[in-house]
């Protein structure tokens, strides 16, 4: 999405991105981003949860209307799920007793990779 | 703000999964020095807002017959119940994407849109798949999305990525 809203704005289009991978996100170097510190999947607000839906996209809209300069990054002022203190730890976790069963999994996606992979050639 | 409480590391962690899966070589972001930067032509309140979502439809039918994604829009009124996102990466175990909102926010949007905020939504949103590719990405659908905003007549764009 970052490399779609540079193209946009080197072709004159302004862009906001709304989005959770902080470090993804400015490693590729954006103009304007709103970061929501959540889980992977909500970058807009809890499910269901208007207020905060519409807190988040005025915040996006405010940085539209007001960046005076590229590359800034404002944190939308809401914290995740306060019963759910270990979600950051969650995501892509590698658990050492899984390792054979990673490796296996790993074996078998490159296998159907290269099977995708030639049946786009051929 | 504690160490706990500090942004993930996503391209860390993403690094040492797919080592633990077996591939030989890391990932490379997409990484530049510079930022390209437009400002609006003109008041918010007079300007029309695109949305842009990694999601696909719901069957997938932006999928061509050799199974590659490509750039695909859908209508804000109505706007769609549900999209799809498994093919995506996002927590699957911390939360969920039943609620539409909570990732492309169109009704939300349109509502603030009413009240004045800005001056309409275009009548599209569009998609643009997440890809290994960046070449696809930078050759082929971000020109794409780019010609559909145009086309809708949008002055900027909100970007909602999972």
């Amino acid at each position: 999405m970052s490399l779609v809203a540079r193209h946009l704005e080197a072709n004159g289009i302004p862009t906001v991105i709304v989005g959770s991978a902080r470090d993804v996100v400015e490693h590729c170097s954006v103009p304007r981003f709103v970061f929501t510190d959540f889980p992977l999947g909500n970058p807009c607000g809890l499910p269901w949860d208007r207020a905060m839906q519409r807190a988040i996209v005025a915040q996006a809209l405010d940085l539209l209307e007001g960046a005076g300069r590229p590359r800034i990054t404002v944190r939308a002022p809401f914290t995740w799920k306060a019963d759910d203190p270990g979600w950051r730890a969650r995501y892509g976790r590698v658990d050492p007793a899984e390792r054979e069963r990673l490796l296996a999994a790993g074996r078998e996606r490159r296998e159907r990779q290269a099977e995708a992979s030639a049946l786009k050639k051929s | 703000m504690n160490e706990n409480d500090e942004p993930v590391a996503y391209m860390e962690r993403t690094r040492q999964y797919y080592r633990a899966l077996g591939y030989a070589q890391d990932y490379v972001w997409a990484h530049f020095d510079d930022v390209p930067f437009a400002r609006l032509g003109k008041p918010l309140a007079e300007a029309r807002l695109g949305l842009v979502t990694t999601a696909s439809p719901p069957g997938l039918e932006n999928r061509d017959a050799h199974g590659v994604r490509h750039v695909w829009s859908g209508d804000v009124a109505p706007p769609p119940a549900s999209l799809f996102t498994g093919n995506l990466a996002w927590d699957k175990e911390s939360t969920h994407t039943e609620d539409r909102e909570s990732f492309l926010p169109i009704e939300t949007a349109a509502g603030l849109a009413r009240d004045g905020r800005f001056a309409s939504l275009a009548p599209r949103f569009h998609g643009v798949p997440t890809e290994y590719s960046q070449r696809k990405t930078l050759t082929e659908d971000a020109p794409d999305v780019l010609a559909r905003l145009r086309a809708d007549g949008a002055d900027a764009a909100l970007l909602c990525a999972l």
